[in-house]
């Protein structure tokens, strides 16, 4: 199995270092050739507005946009969400996205830097994972199509934090912060 | 400081350190309003520092330079959707308190404003916002990691448009890193009172073979070449203070940096973005400085 970091900006190494840990050997993307022969690509945390600008001079958006249709699967955390959603809520005013998931996400929904946060989140199949938010996309809603994996409640009742539409998977956290493979594992075990 | 509520905890060393962690391969730039914030936005900085007068100014026009005007912090956070960061003056716990309850996403301890003072540093341990500090050697980048920082930047020589200092800082971190993953166990005692660091800290570093913290550069980068040089050197972002806004086409600096930083190991994307891009800032000889900002802190 050949899985891709896309290594514009952001916690790469995490994910590099994730794929290691359960024995797939991760390629790094920064050139459209490098989506060639992928089974899978993670889309990491960092700074959506950066990567999203990357994306363009980097000649990935829309070769990558051809591979989302062509069905790639995907995980994308925290920016990689934001990236990958349908609707981004409180974000620059030409904020693009890719739309493969049909969520809406409020760019840093649960405030600033001071408001990120650790804690457990008890995932479908998988049972209690760590969990760690930093200036983290709050998912407000999402489309019929999409599985919930995983819900969390910050005092305002349970809302999605983990979600899956076919191969496109989509996190506000970043399991890759963790020592726990499990988040990682799921995604891999589904393509 | 960490906190607890409902299940969820605020503050602790991973998520402060997590956003240090999200913000590698990028640039973080200095800015003097909002206007120049959304620039550096649109140009994909990944956060801005918010300062009355970036370091070249500060050290043109002398005088104590202290914490930023709230109300000037408070319109940067309105106008972009990307982290704020800013300074408050070394051992100013009180600066940083506001700066904490302003919201900012990181306090930088920062050497470039006057020192408030003289023999102690902000116990960073004490607050919810993570810090990043200024180190020109191991030794001073873990006293600050043991005071509580979540982010070391080689200091540099801010404001100059120079960036032989930020280099010799990097190499010098390096090297000692790399004195420490080759000394035995014994050894580790008297380096770390050589270092006069944290035994500790000595020890994971030789563990490691890297900070505990990400380490991004500072101080002197003005060019798309100087973030390429940084970054092989060891640095996982860079800061660019007065190199962008001093320069002579401010945008096409911005994302020329930007990009520069990205495919840093790639001389062709470097030599492309670099290609027409105006003067850089005039800069300095730190030799015939008056005032070596890098040598406050200790």
């Amino acid at each position: 199995m050949r899985v891709g970091v896309l290594a514009l900006q952001g916690d790469v190494r995490e994910h590099v270092a994730m794929l290691h840990e359960v024995g797939v050997t991760a390629t790094t993307v920064q050139r459209p050739e490098q989506l060639d022969n992928l089974d899978g690509l993670i889309m990491p945390g960092g700074e959506s507005t950066a990567i999203a600008h990357l994306l363009g001079t980097s000649g990935l958006r829309e070769p990558l946009a051809q591979r989302m249709a062509q069905g790639l699967a995907i995980l994308g955390t925290c920016a990689g969400l934001i990236l990958l959603s349908t609707t981004v809520i409180d974000g620059r005013l030409d904020q693009w996205s890719y739309a493969a998931l049909d969520v809406a996400v409020r760019r840093n929904g649960y405030g600033r830097q001071t408001a990120s946060f650790e804690t457990e989140l008890d995932v479908v199949g998988v049972g209690m994972v760590p969990g760690v938010f930093i200036r983290a996309p709050r998912i407000d809603s999402v489309g019929p199509g999409v599985d919930v994996l995983a819900r969390h409640d910050h005092g305002d009742g349970l809302h999605p934090v983990l979600v899956r539409q076919g191969a496109v998977w989509g996190a506000s956290f970043h399991p890759e912060l963790t020592k726990d493979t499990r988040v990682h594992r799921l995604f891999l075990d589904s393509i | 400081m960490s906190a607890s509520h409902g299940g969820s905890t605020v503050g602790s060393a991973l998520v402060k350190r997590g956003l240090a962690d999200m913000l590698r391969g990028g640039v973080i730039m200095d800015v003097v309003n909002p206007e120049q914030a959304k620039i550096a936005e649109d140009a994909g900085a990944v956060a801005v520092m918010a300062l009355e007068r970036v370091p070249s100014d500060i050290r043109r026009d002398g005088g104590v330079a202290r914490m930023s005007d709230p109300q000037m912090i408070k319109d940067i956070q309105a106008a972009v959707t990307i982290p704020v960061m800013a300074k408050a003056r070394i051992g100013h716990f009180a600066e940083a308190q506001i700066l904490q309850a302003l919201d900012v996403d990181y306090v930088d301890e920062s050497e470039v404003l006057t020192p408030a003072d003289e023999e102690n540093h902000i116990d960073k341990w004490a607050f919810t916002v993570p810090f990043v500090c200024g180190a020109t050697n191991l030794g001073e980048a873990l006293r600050r990691i043991g005071e509580g920082a979540c982010l070391i930047r080689s200091k540099g020589e801010a404001g100059t448009g120079n960036v032989v200092e930020a280099v010799r800082h990097l190499r010098t971190i390096n090297a000692q890193m790399r004195r420490l993953a080759s000394a035995d166990a014994s050894e580790l005692f008297a380096l770390a009172k050589d270092l006069q660091a944290p035994l500790p800290l000595v020890q994971e570093v030789a563990e490691t073979g890297h900070l505990p913290v990400p380490l991004f550069c500072a101080g002197g980068i003005s060019t798309p070449a100087d973030a390429s040089l940084v970054l092989q050197l060891g640095a996982e972002a860079v800061f660019v203070g007065s190199g962008i806004f001093k320069s002579e086409d401010p945008v096409r600096m911005a994302n020329a940096i930007v990009e520069a930083t990205t495919h840093y190991s790639d001389a062709a994307v470097v030599a492309k973005v670099s290609t027409g891009l105006g003067s850089a800032m005039r800069g300095a000889e730190t030799s015939t400085l008056e005032t070596r900002l890098a040598e406050r802190g200790w």
